[in-house]
C-alpha cells in the first residue's frame, strides 16, 4: 500500500505544483521603490537620458545576441541579464569611474555599462579577435580593466573573495577607491561568501557586496535553496546591510550613492540585497519549467526600462518622439555591432599561446 | 657563503623583497604575531608592521581569493599556507582564478602572486597532512611550480618567484626548515625559475630528485658510492617549467635513470619524467627508467607503516640496482 503523502520524505522544499489557492508563487518580494525624484537624487535630465539609453542598449544588445545565438552564429553559454538592467546602470552612475567592479557570468550589461562598446561585446560573444577579451573569454568573461571592470567570472561565488581583494589593494594603496562585487542569489550558499564577509568586516575592507537576487539559482527558487532572508547573512558578521528594489533605477542609484559614501568614508564593507527578476532562463538551454508564465508577467509589469520611460514622459523630460529616436539609435548601434562581429576575424591560431604568461617568450610544456 | 637554516633562507628572501618593493606583502595563518607556524616569517611583523604582515583567519579559500584580487589590482602578495594540504580548500582560487584570469580576459589581467608553504609529508601526521601536490599544480597551465631542497635554492628561487609577474607555487617542507646549508651571500641573489642543478656528479646512473626526496637520493648515492656505483643527482628545483635538457644531458652520459618523487605514482612527476626521457633520450637508455614514489595508498599513522610508505634510500638503491642490472 502506498504511503500517505504526508509521510513522504522531502529534503528541498517543493517548487511548482505547491501553489496555494492558485496564488502566483513569487521569486522575490520587491521592497518599495524610492519616492524621490531625479533632482533630489542629484541626477540631471541628461543623466536620465543617458541612463535610459544605457538600459535600452543592454536590453537590445542581449535580445539581438539571443537571436544570433539561436541562428548558430556562436556557441558556448549565453546567460542573459534582461530584467536586471537597473542594477548595473544605477550602480555605474552612482560609483566613481575608478571604483572597481567585478561580477559573475551574467556580465554583458555590466560590461556595456562600464565602457565595453557594443562592437567589442558582440565580437566577444562571437569569439572574434576584435572582442573585448580577444575572443578568449566569450559571454562569461567580458572585461575592461582599464575602466576598472574586472570581468565576469564563471564559478558561482568564486569571484567574491577576489572582489574583497580588489578592495584590499585599494585600502593598501590608500587611493580612495572602493570595490563593488555582484553575484546572484545562488552564490550566497557558497562558503566563499562567508569567508569573505568575515575577513572583509575583520579587516575593514572598503567593499560593497551585492546579491542581485533574481529569485532563481539556475532553476531553483530562492526559497528552495537558502534559508531565512538573504540580507540577514550580513548580521552574522556585524556587517551593514540593506534591501533595495532592483527594478527601479532610482532606487538602485540612491542606495549605491549612500552606501558607497559610507564604505569610502569608513573603510568598512556593506552588503546589499538588490531584488530583481530574470526574465529569461538561466541560460539559453533552460525550458523554465520551474516557474509559471504568470509569475514572469507579474514582474514584467515592473519593467525597469518601461518604468524610466514613463517617468521621462510624465515629467516632460523627453517626448515620445525623442524616446523613439534614442531607441532607433540604439537599435542601429546593436545591428552594426552584429555586423561588426560577423565580419570580424577569428583569432589567429598563434593567439592560442598568447596571454598565458606575462613574459614575451613563455615556456609551454609538451 | 653563509650557513643558514632553510627557514632563515626563506625569511631572508621575503625580507629582501619586501624591503625592495612596497607592493610586496605577506599574509597567512600565524604569519605575524605568532612569527610563523614554522618561524619562516619571524621578525617580519616587527620590521614591516601590520599593514604588510597580516594574520588571516583559517579561511584558505577566502584569503587566497583576497590575494588574487589584490594581485589583479596591482599588489604582489605572498600567500602562505601552513601546509599545501590546507591549500586544497583554496584550489578554486589557485586553479580557477589565479591561473586563468589573464588568459580568459585576453591578457588584461596580470597575476603576480606567490602561494608558498610546506608540501608533502612531515612524519606521522596522518592521511590528510601528508600529500605532495607539486605534480598536481604542474598539471595546470598558467602556474609555475617550485619545490626546493636546500636553503640556497630556496633563497634564490623565492626571490625570483616574488618578482615573477605570474602566479607561482613555491613549496617547502616542515622537515627541512631546520636543515642548514651554505647560502650565497651575493647581494640580490637570484636563481632563475626553470633551471635545475647537478647536485652530485656521477657517471653510472642519473637520479632525478627534488624537494625532500633530494635528501633521500643523496643518502642513497653515498651508500651506492661505497658499493662502487657513481650516481649523478639532478635536482630540477623547478617542477614547471622543467629543465629537461639538464636531465637529458645527464642520461646521455649515464644511460640509466631513476626518478624519486614524493607523490603517489599515477600521472605524477615521476611518470612525466619517465615519458619525457623515453621520447628525448630513447637511444641512450641501457635500461628502462625506474621510479621510486609513494605507493597508491594514503599516509598511515603507525610508525612502521609510515616508514614503509615513505620512499627511502633503500628503495632508491634497489631501483638503481635494477637499472644497472646489479641484482
Amino acid at each position: 500500500m502506498a504511503k500517505k503523502k504526508k509521510d513522504e520524505i522531502n529534503f528541498a522544499p517543493r517548487g511548482i505544483g505547491d501553489e496555494k489557492d492558485g496564488a502566483v508563487q513569487k521569486g522575490v518580494d520587491l521592497p518599495s521603490p524610492t519616492r524621490k525624484k531625479h533632482k533630489s537624487l542629484g541626477l540631471s535630465e541628461d543623466d536620465l537620458k543617458a541612463m535610459y539609453e544605457q538600459m535600452y542598449l543592454q536590453r537590445r544588445f542581449e535580445e539581438r545576441a539571443m537571436q544570433q545565438y539561436q541562428k548558430g552564429k556562436f556557441g558556448g553559454f549565453l546567460h542573459l541579464y534582461i530584467g536586471q538592467e537597473a542594477i548595473s546602470t544605477g550602480t555605474v552612475f552612482a560609483l566613481n569611474d575608478d571604483d572597481d567592479i567585478i561580477t559573475a557570468y551574467r556580465d554583458h550589461g555590466w560590461g556595456l555599462c562600464r565602457g565595453i562598446t557594443p562592437n567589442e561585446g558582440m565580437a566577444e560573444l562571437f569569439g572574434k579577435k576584435t572582442g573585448c577579451s580577444k575572443g578568449k573569454g566569450g559571454s562569461m568573461h567580458f572585461a575592461k580593466t582599464e575602466n576598472h571592470f574586472w570581468g565576469g567570472y564563471g564559478i558561482v561565488g568564486g569571484h567574491i573573495p577576489i572582489g574583497g581583494g580588489l578592495a584590499f589593494a585599494n585600502k593598501y594603496n590608500d587611493n580612495g577607491r572602493i570595490s563593488a562585487t555582484f553575484f546572484g542569489d545562488g552564490a550566497v550558499d557558497q562558503g566563499a561568501l562567508h569567508e569573505t564577509f568575515n575577513i572583509a568586516q575583520l579587516w575593514g575592507l572598503p567593499a560593497i557586496f551585492v546579491v542581485e537576487n533574481n529569485g532563481y539559482s539556475m532553476g531553483t527558487a530562492a526559497r528552495r535553496h537558502t534559508v531565512a532572508e538573504i540580507v540577514d547573512r550580513a548580521k552574522g558578521y556585524g556587517m551593514k546591510s540593506k534591501v533595495v528594489n532592483g527594478m527601479d533605477v532610482f532606487s538602485v542609484y540612491e542606495a549605491m550613492k549612500e552606501v558607497s559614501e559610507d564604505v569610502r568614508e569608513n573603510s568598512e564593507p556593506y552588503f546589499l540585497e538588490i531584488r530583481t527578476y530574470r526574465y529569461r532562463g538561466h541560460s539559453m538551454s533552460d525550458p523554465q519549467k520551474y516557474r509559471t508564465k504568470e509569475e514572469l508577467e507579474e514582474y514584467q509589469k515592473n519593467d525597469p526600462i518601461e518604468r524610466l520611460k514613463t517617468y521621462l514622459l510624465d515629467e516632460d523630460i523627453l517626448s515620445e518622439k525623442e524616446i523613439e529616436e534614442i531607441d532607433e539609435k540604439v537599435e542601429q548601434e546593436v545591428l552594426d555591432a552584429v555586423e561588426f562581429a560577423d565580419n570580424s576575424d577569428f583569432p589567429d591560431e598563434s593567439a592560442l599561446y598568447e596571454d598565458m604568461f606575462a613574459e614575451d617568450e613563455p615556456y609551454f610544456h609538451n | 657563503m653563509a650557513e643558514l637554516q632553510f627557514r632563515e633562507a626563506i625569511r631572508e628572501a621575503i625580507d629582501e623583497e619586501m624591503a625592495r618593493e612596497e607592493k610586496v606583502f605577506i599574509m597567512g595563518e600565524e604569519v605575524a604575531e605568532y612569527n610563523g607556524a614554522y618561524k619562516a616569517t619571524e621578525g617580519l611583523l616587527d620590521k614591516y608592521g601590520y599593514k604588510r604582515v597580516i594574520d588571516t583567519p583559517i579561511s584558505e579559500l577566502g584569503f587566497s581569493g583576497i590575494g588574487v584580487g589584490a594581485a589583479m589590482n596591482g599588489l604582489r602578495p605572498i600567500v602562505e599556507f601552513m601546509t599545501f594540504n590546507f591549500a586544497v580548500l583554496a584550489l578554486d582560487q589557485i586553479i580557477n582564478h589565479a591561473s586563468k584570469a589573464g588568459y580568459m580576459t585576453g591578457g588584461q589581467i596580470s597575476m603576480p602572486i606567490v602561494f608558498r608553504g610546506p608540501n608533502a609529508s612531515a612524519g606521522q601526521l596522518g592521511a590528510t597532512h601528508s600529500v605532495a601536490y607539486d605534480s598536481m599544480y604542474a598539471q595546470f597551465p598558467g602556474l609555475k611550480v617550485i619545490y626546493t631542497s636546500e636553503p640556497d635554492d630556496a633563497k634564490g628561487l623565492l626571490k625570483s618567484a616574488i618578482r615573477d609577474d605570474n602566479p607561482v607555487i613555491f613549496m617547502e617542507s616542515e622537515q627541512m626548515y631546520g636543515m642548514k646549508g651554505e647560502v650565497s651571500e651575493e647581494e640580490d641573489y637570484i636563481i632563475p625559475i626553470g633551471k635545475g642543478k647537478v647536485k652530485r656528479e656521477g657517471s653510472d646512473v642519473t637520479i632525478v630528485a627534488h624537494g625532500k626526496m633530494y635528501h633521500v637520493a643523496k643518502k642513497a648515492a653515498a651508500q651506492l658510492e661505497k658499493d662502487g656505483v657513481d650516481a649523478e643527482i639532478i635536482d630540477p628545483r623547478t617542477v614547471k617549467p622543467l629543465d629537461l635538457p639538464l636531465i637529458v644531458e645527464s642520461i646521455k652520459k649515464t644511460n640509466r635513470c631513476v626518478v624519486v618523487d614524493e607523490a603517489h605514482p599515477f600521472a605524477g612527476f615521476a611518470a612525466e619524467i619517465g615519458f619525457l626521457i623515453q621520447r628525448e633520450a630513447f637511444d641512450y637508455l641501457d635500461a628502462p627508467v625506474q621510479r621510486v614514489t609513494l605507493p597508491d595508498v594514503n599516509a598511515p599513522f603507525a610508525k612502521n607503516l609510515f616508514d614503509a610508505w615513505l620512499p627511502d634510500a633503500k628503495q632508491v638503491i634497489d631501483a638503481v640496482n635494477q637499472v644497472t642490472y646489479r641484482n
